[in-house]
């Protein structure tokens, strides 16, 4: 049998969890980690991020809306996914996506944003025309009260939907993880830890999303980039990266010493198959360059064009090293027998629903709808206080 | 057709007769059988299997079970007694055409007969769906799709499954796969079809040496009572806690 190494149950040969199984928890990953680093403004009163606070919101909903797509596409049957709206299963974990997702869309994160947009959206339904005019109107939902006693009470409510924002966030992404932790079957993917670890990977890599995003545009706009903003935005991105590798590391020591009957394979597939993945990609390329890039800031004094390289270059590699995890989660949980025997491998296909092109499809998606989130909904900080220029 | 006027009038009367069934509808499935009174399972004797194929091909035959993909598959074990803790398994296209013969010299060239390479043991294992009674996969289905029947059967609706796998990566036995025309989970229904109507399963009728029965623990009278009694009977991974319910007789501690 091609790709089979050893012995595998013969129905273990096929993987049935593809590169898009990788890419939901990665998405879902930058969708809590950028409404955690929202968070850190609203709540917590990290006041140097505020810059960041609706690009951060943004950038969360608009990862969110494509987050069901990957899972959607994988379905035998697509058509028969709303039954798990209609007749969720009490006992599965996955039944709970859906109550899960649409608590978080529409409860936590659309409301937050409207909330924060109210008055820019009232002030952009009198100054646009024709149909921009149309859909801000909608989009105020016939209140153009901006008072300021009403405006507070948008910034007391948007207070209290962050608040429970923060666990929801938690929740969604901690979800993620016990769908793969909780089944004892797979020992590469079963501890209490794997939801503890996506949460915090997740952190590190939507922080790191929206410091990259911010970067970004503020250059695009030809803006000056707010340095106490960053700096102060990738001290947090270290701090919880270095949280995140000790647990990574938590896990992956207790594994080795244990050494339990499943040691050996896996020991052997990630020296192997994963090898390049895992080792170099994952724990090197992904996660000790990056940590050791944002210490060197921590702990020395570099000009500001530096500091930013350092930014540039250690929030890329870290969304690679964040994708290597979920893909040696997924993808690695399968490559191994579950009679501890033998290994198969993965064939990405091309073009076909599961393939690479969609992967990249559905990974470039959420960029777009972002752009046309941001020319609806201009999050620059400069033009807050409900001063918008028509957008567009 | 070519009928003419005598064949007709033979045909006729038959005709009238066959057609009051017809419009009777179908009758029930199974008229007389009650879920709750049955618990079913299955006996593997590894000492009488001898690796035919029999029943892979018959299951295969019986339910239609796509090339590549097994509700039963054959493995056979080679146990050194130096690594009782690895054994070598084989289980070429699930055992469905038999097992090569073992090589009965290694490592010697033409003419040489050097030490013969079956040391250790060599034995059968037949594997299907162990039914479990606290079944995982049953547990993580998203819409209860898969669920344990009231006569201890694991049973798909495929009418229902989305097809979203998440029950082949809990099965810690590998029973499970996704049709790869009907892209939902599919896997062994114990010949559900066939043992509401008092017959067994098409492993079982074709197993030559015995070495599969079914079982039905509800029935006082069933032998399996006399021979959990009398036997070393173990479940595949009981460190699993699934409560599996094919057992296996003088099962190698080797075998998962």
């Amino acid at each position: 049998m091609s790709g089979v190494e050893g012995y595998m149950y013969p129905n273990e040969i096929t993987l049935y969890w593809s590169v898009l199984i990788v890419l939901y928890p990665y998405i879902t990953g930058l969708v809590a980690g950028a409404f955690i680093l929202a968070s850190l403004v609203r709540v917590f009163n990290v006041k140097a991020v505020a810059p960041t606070y609706r690009l951060a919101l943004l950038t969360a909903l608009a990862f969110l809306i494509v987050a069901p797509l990957p899972l959607q596409l994988h379905l035998g049957h697509p058509g028969r996914s709303p039954e798990m709206y209609f007749t969720p299963h009490a006992t599965s974990a996955m039944a709970m996506f859906g109550f899960v997702y649409l608590w978080y869309l529409m409860a936590v994160l659309v409301f937050e944003i409207w909330l924060d947009y109210r008055s820019d959206i009232v002030h952009l339904s009198q100054s646009t025309t024709g149909w921009l005019r149309r859909l801000y109107r909608i989009m105020t939902l016939g209140s153009q009260n901006i008072s300021p006693r009403s405006l507070a009470i948008d910034h007391k409510v948007g207070w209290i939907v962050t608040i429970v924002g923060i666990p929801s966030a938690f929740i969604l992404h901690g979800y993620v993880g016990f769908i793969f932790g909780s089944l004892k079957a797979n020992p590469w993917w079963n501890s209490p830890l794997m939801p503890v670890v996506f949460i915090f990977s997740a952190m590190v890599s939507g922080i790191a999303a929206v410091l990259l995003l911010y970067m970004l545009t503020t250059w695009m706009r030809k803006m000056p980039i707010d340095m106490p903003c960053v700096d102060t935005i990738a001290m947090y991105l270290f701090y919880i990266f270095i949280l995140d590798f000790s647990l990574e590391m938590l896990d992956l020591v207790h594994r080795v010493y244990e050494a339990d009957e499943s040691f050996r394979t896996l020991n052997f597939m990630v020296h192997t198959r994963l090898y390049f993945s895992q080792i170099v990609l994952q724990i090197c390329i992904g996660t000790l360059v990056p940590i050791l890039l944002l210490a060197i800031v921590q702990v020395t004094k570099l000009p500001a064009l530096v500091r930013r390289r350092i930014y540039v270059v250690s929030g890329c590699l870290v969304q690679i090293g964040v994708f290597a995890m979920r893909w040696n989660v997924v993808i690695g949980g399968q490559l191994f027998s579950k009679s501890f025997l033998g290994y198969t491998t993965y064939k990405m296909a091309l073009v076909t629903r599961e393939g690479l092109l969609v992967a990249i499809f559905l990974t470039i998606l959420p960029l777009g709808i972002l752009w046309v989130l941001m020319k609806l909904l201009p999050p620059w900080p400069e033009k807050e206080q409900g001063s918008l220029e028509p957008a567009a | 057709m070519n009928l003419d006027r005598r064949h007709f009038l033979v045909m006729l009367p038959a005709a009238a007769i066959a057609w009051k069934y017809v419009l009777a509808g179908t009758p029930d499935a199974s008229p007389n059988y009650t879920m709750t009174d049955h618990w079913w399972s299955m006996l593997i004797d590894i000492p009488k299997c001898i690796g035919c194929g029999n029943c892979v091909r018959a299951c295969a035959a019986e339910n239609d079970v796509p090339d590549g993909h097994f509700r039963t598959w054959v493995e056979r074990y080679h146990v050194n007694d130096w690594h009782m803790e690895g054994p070598e398994v084989i289980s070429p296209d699930g055992g469905k055409e038999g097992f090569p013969a073992v090589a009965q010299s290694a490592g010697g060239g033409e003419g040489f007969s050097s030490a013969p390479q079956d040391e250790g043991k060599y034995f059968f294992v037949p594997k299907l769906c162990n039914h479990c009674a606290d079944s995982p996969c049953t547990q993580v289905c998203p819409v209860g799709a898969t669920f344990i029947a009231p006569d201890g059967v694991v049973l798909v609706d495929q009418t229902y499954c989305l097809g979203c796998a998440y029950c082949v990566q809990a099965c810690p036995y590998g029973c499970r796969y996704i049709h790869p025309e009907k892209k939902v989970a599919d896997k062994c229904t114990l010949c559900y079809h066939r043992i509401t109507k008092g017959l067994t399963t098409a492993c079982c009728e074709n197993c030559p040496t015995g070495a599969r029965k079914l079982v039905d623990l509800k029935d006082p009278n069933d032998p399996i009572h006399a021979f959990l009694k009398t036997h070393y009977v173990q479940v595949l991974k009981p460190q699993m806690a699934t409560g599996a319910k094919v057992f296996y007789n003088e099962l190698d501690g080797s075998v998962r």
